[in-house]
């Protein structure tokens, strides 16, 4: 499935990614946490090969991510931004089968996955003719979500999906979605800053701090057994529900 | 079959025979832009017309080299010139002294001049006639005499400053006076109303018959002399030898006085060129000119107006639509080309058009080039601007969605740039408009006819006869475009602007 091996990165003198190794399971759900500037945005724009690190490799179901690889490899993965990232000059129908479309699929066959896919993530038919100003933010974010999915990836990169979203839609949104994940059984990847999310979602957590990866397990391991000091701070400033006042475990 | 074959080989060489008689040689005359120039042109058309010859006026060439090069490359082939002219400007520096030499000199280059029409433009001092009588002036020396040394002069900035001019004058003829510098037009205004007594002017100005001038005798010969002559290339004694025989019928035909009074009704009268021409011609050789019907000149103008829009902004669009998508894929190669879009946008339209001139010939297509040239910053700049502003996520949402490169441009950038685009394409047409007016300066047709007419006649509404519809075309182009923007511009790029 997924895997980075020994991936490093610097901007200009920072260096914003150590040394890292990594591997996804395939049909796992792994979130990516840690406060603003920690590398964990970057880890998954390495992934998708919008960044390209100073070394180290992506290996994407065994094959390494090269400038050669690069356009077939993204079709095999499907990635969501804030706010859905849709182009404003296309209908939502059109903004989520445009790549099918380009690829020779017909408008009929387009028009059918997309009605399936606007039916796994509860988007209303209707929606469908209208363009991205017309629509809601979670409409959008549905949206953004069926474009990943069109093409059946089986990893989907999700980097803070639902950061723009007011906490209702955000709270039904969440729900369809994990329903999603677990229903097609696929490999995915999230950041988010989120503690409440990431436990919400994630089989498993990775902690990022100054560019590595401070702790990797469940949830109620890093609570339970907070790797460092910075772990510890990071959870408690979080103010999750039932752990309110109480001290982390030191 | 071999009978079908004969007939028709019979009727073609039939048909072209009768061809061949119907054609009549074309002879294309060219004149300067002056009324006297433009008189002198349509003089000429007349009298090609009526040798049998088919003639074509390309009237009013913005300028002395332009009128010439166009001679000489063949666009047109015959003019008229001033000896002066030729001698200190078109053939300055090839140490030309007489007679001989000039006509050695032109021969090297294929032309032939006529003998003078007779009248000699040159610079002349005037000063109303009544005052003349007065003062008993009647030649340039006699301003020297020491109850004239009051006299006050009021001289066209160019007299004042030309070699050949003030500054040789005062040598010449030893004049103490302290002339001051005044823009020629209200040099005779000033004579009339007496707060100058005496100015420079040229000897067949309209104004000296209007303003009763005397012209004081050059008797020490110091101005060069102006003869006006036809300049012509020898290849037209062979394409069409009645030509020049009925244009030798202007040699010495027309003196001072009366290409005066042409100029005269001309620009205080307010009539027509060729019906000054054609009255000339009657009067003074007994010619019946038959003044052909002038085709619908407001027409014939748009049709030529939006010839030289619709072309070169066609051809700038196409051009400029890459370098913006190039500048904006290469970043540095873009720094390169706005610089040279941007400093061929600063030439001068004169420099751009005489520059063309030296491989197109005269007529629409210098003019195009110029205008395909103003065009590409406006395009080019658009384009890059419109594709540089589209949100860094929504381009990266495309690279990832693994559209190729290409794909991207034309399924996510363009559609995105498309109302910048658009509204680089619309300033250039707009511009294009009004800057296409300057074509007329090399015969390219157009509104700009009738402006530069207006002008050189300070004729008001004949000015407003090319500048009315140019601004209404303007207009019109602009409001195309905005009809043009919901079907250029998507639904979703227009309801996203106007929620934003």
């Amino acid at each position: 499935m997924l895997e980075l091996i020994d991936v490093a990165i610097k901007f200009g003198r920072l260096q914003v990614l150590q040394p890292t190794s990594v591997r996804f399971e395939r049909g796992k759900t792994t979130v990516l946490i840690g406060p603003s500037g920690c590398g964990k945005s970057t880890l998954l724009r390495i992934m998708i090969g919008l960044v390209e690190p100073d070394q180290g490799q992506v290996l994407i179901d065994g094959q390494p991510l090269t400038p050669a690889s690069v356009l077939s490899l993204r079709r095999k993965i499907g990635y969501v931004i804030q706010d859905g990232g849709l182009f404003p000059h296309l209908s939502a129908l059109d903004n989520v089968g445009l790549l099918a479309r380009h690829l020779g699929w017909t408008r009929l066959e387009v028009r059918s996955r997309v009605e399936k896919l606007a039916e796994l993530t509860r988007l209303p038919q209707e929606a469908l003719a209208k363009y991205p100003a017309q629509l809601s933010g979670g409409q959008r974010q549905r949206l953004g979500i069926m474009r990943a999915l069109m093409l059946d990836p089986d990893v989907i990169l999700l980097d803070e999906p639902m950061g723009a979203l007011d906490p209702l839609v955000r709270y039904d949104l969440q729900e369809d979605l994990r329903k999603i994940f677990q229903t097609l059984g696929k490999t995915v990847v999230m950041v988010t800053h989120d503690m409440g999310e990431a436990g919400f979602f994630g089989d498993r957590v990775l902690l990022l701090g100054s560019g590595c990866i401070v702790q990797d397990g469940t949830l109620d391991e890093l609570i339970a057994a907070p790797a460092d000091d910075f772990v510890r701070r990071f959870i408690s400033a979080q103010r999750l529900p039932g752990l309110n006042g109480k001290e982390v475990a030191p | 079959m071999n009978t079908l074959l004969r007939l028709s080989a019979v009727a073609i060489l039939a048909a072209g025979t009768a061809a061949a008689q119907e054609q009549k040689p074309l002879v294309r005359v060219g004149s300067k832009a002056s009324i006297e120039n433009v008189i002198l042109g349509e003089l000429l058309t007349h009298l090609v017309n009526s040798s049998g010859a088919e003639a074509r006026h390309r009237a009013a060439l913005g300028g002395t080299q332009i009128a010439f090069q166009a001679l000489t490359k063949g666009d047109i082939d015959v003019y008229p010139e001033y000896t002066g002219t030729l001698t200190a400007e078109i053939l300055q520096g090839e140490q030309v002294r007489s007679d001989e030499d000039l006509r050695a000199a032109l021969a090297r280059r294929g032309l032939s001049l006529s003998r003078p029409l007779g009248f000699n433009n040159t610079y002349a001092l005037g000063l109303p006639d009544a005052a003349a009588k007065r003062l008993n002036l009647r030649k340039i020396s006699d301003l020297a005499r020491p109850e004239h040394a009051g006299l006050r002069l009021g001289f066209s900035e160019e007299f004042m400053n030309r070699a050949d001019g003030w500054p040789g004058l005062q040598a010449a003829y030893q004049l103490p006076h302290r002339p001051k510098s005044l823009d020629h037009s209200l040099a005779y205004r000033g004579l009339a109303a007496g707060s100058i007594d005496l100015t420079d002017l040229y000897s067949t100005d309209a104004e000296i018959a209007y303003y009763k001038l005397r012209l004081l005798e050059d008797d020490r010969g110091y101005f060069p002399e102006y003869h006006c002559v036809l300049l012509f290339r020898n290849d037209l004694a062979n394409r069409a030898p009645q030509v020049l025989a009925a244009l030798a019928r202007l040699e010495g035909a027309i003196d001072n006085a009366a290409m005066s009074e042409m100029n005269t009704r001309v620009k205080t009268d307010h009539i027509r060129e060729r019906q000054v021409a054609a009255d000339f011609l009657a009067s003074k050789l007994g010619m019946k000119v038959e003044l052909r019907r002038e085709p619908n000149r407001l027409w014939a103008a748009t049709q030529g107006h939006l010839l030289l829009v619709g072309v070169s902004l066609a051809a700038a669009v196409l051009i400029a639509l890459p370098l913006g998508i190039w500048s904006y894929k290469w970043p540095r190669l873009g720094h390169g080309i706005m610089a040279l879009v941007g400093i061929v946008q600063t030439l001068p339209s004169m420099a751009v058009l005489a520059c063309m001139l030296t491989f197109l010939p005269i007529g629409p297509a210098p003019a195009i080039v110029a205008l395909f040239f103003y065009s590409l910053l406006p395009i080019v700049r658009s384009t890059l601007t419109g594709l540089k502003e589209i949100p860094n996520h929504l381009k990266e949402s495309a690279i990832v969605l693994g559209l190729s490169p290409r794909a991207r441009l034309w399924l996510v950038e363009l559609p995105m740039a498309s109302r910048s685009i658009l509204s680089g394409i619309k300033t250039a047409a707009v511009i294009n408009v009004g800057t296409a007016t300057i074509g007329s300066l090399v015969g390219a047709g157009g509104y700009g006819d009738a402006i530069l007419a207006g002008i050189r006649l300070v004729d008001i509404p004949l000015i407003l006869q090319g500048a009315v519809p140019a601004a209404v075309l303007a207009l019109l182009v602009q409001g195309g475009f905005d009809l043009l923007e919901p079907l250029v511009v998507p639904k979703g790029l227009r309801l996203a602007a106007g929620k934003s």
